[in-house]
């Protein structure tokens, strides 16, 4: 039997990834809390991931040639859209320093899930590696 | 990795932050300073914040990597506080004395938005620094 390290970690590797790169987002967005003109941004992770997983349409390609989707090859960049401001600033502003908190500590906890989930699925490979 | 990129993030509404703090302190400081002339007086200051996009922040950012830096610092153009007093040494000829523009009660708010915006961020630093090392504990 072969094991991929890639296929037993599973999908856990690749959402640490996405709330890695959601931190940084939010962070920018806390960080602008301020700054006039500034559009507080996110990504839809549910999407992301499935992209990332490469579910979902993509682009068939017979030929090395042909264009490639972005889903194949190199990891893409994430697909960043504008949040919907609820209440308008006057400086063009539209970041809401609690919803960004909020969504800052939500995605605080899932990384830290997510990193549970991994550590657990390393210490269960190294079980069955020392046969214990 | 994206995490180390959270503290230059940040590190930039840091410095930004404490630029708008010491504009704060130094405004509240002159706000009872007095000159002879309108054109002498303190102005109040405050600094202008803008987007710092990826490659400004350092190398190996992505584009949408945003930070934040002072653009520049404007002075205020607010008429100055006049009150008329000819006893006061730098009365002018006429016995008026000319007050800094600062409005004492806008600063007071600047100063509890400005602070907050710098908890928010130092926030951001210790519980990213928490992240990474958990992440460095990750198989263990």
């Amino acid at each position: 039997m072969t094991i991929s390290i890639d296929s037993a970690l599973g999908l856990h590797a690749d959402a640490l990834r996405l709330r890695e790169r959601r931190t940084e987002i939010l962070a920018s967005n806390l960080a602008n809390a301020d700054t006039p003109g500034f559009k507080a941004r996110d990504f839809d992770f549910a999407a992301e991931l499935a992209r990332q997983q490469g579910v979902g349409i993509r682009l068939a390609t017979t030929d090395a040639s042909h264009l490639r989707d972005a889903t194949q090859g190199i990891p893409a960049a994430t697909e960043l859209l504008y949040r919907t401001p609820t209440q308008s600033s006057l400086d063009g502003n539209t970041v809401d320093p609690h919803l960004e908190k909020a969504a800052f500590a939500d995605n605080t906890v899932r990384y830290q899930t997510t990193l549970m989930l991994l550590g657990s699925k390393i210490s269960g490979l190294m079980k069955a590696l020392r046969g214990e | 990795m994206s995490l180390e990129r959270v503290f230059d993030i940040a590190g930039s509404a840091l410095s930004a932050g404490s630029v708008r703090l010491n504009t704060v302190a130094s405004n509240l400081a002159n706000a009872d300073t007095v000159s002879a002339s309108p054109g002498d007086i303190y102005r109040a200051r405050e600094p202008v914040f803008a987007t710092m996009l990826g490659e400004q922040l350092g190398a190996g950012t992505t584009a949408d990597a945003a930070g934040v830096q002072v653009a520049g610092v404007v002075e205020s153009s607010a008429p100055p506080r006049t009150e008329y007093r000819p006893d006061h040494p730098a009365a002018d000829a006429d016995g008026y004395v000319y007050y800094s523009n600062v409005n004492a009660m806008e600063e007071l708010a600047n100063l509890v938005s400005a602070s907050r915006s710098y908890e928010t961020n130092v926030d951001v630093m210790n519980t990213t620094k928490q992240l990474l090392l958990k992440t460095l504990e990750l198989g263990r």
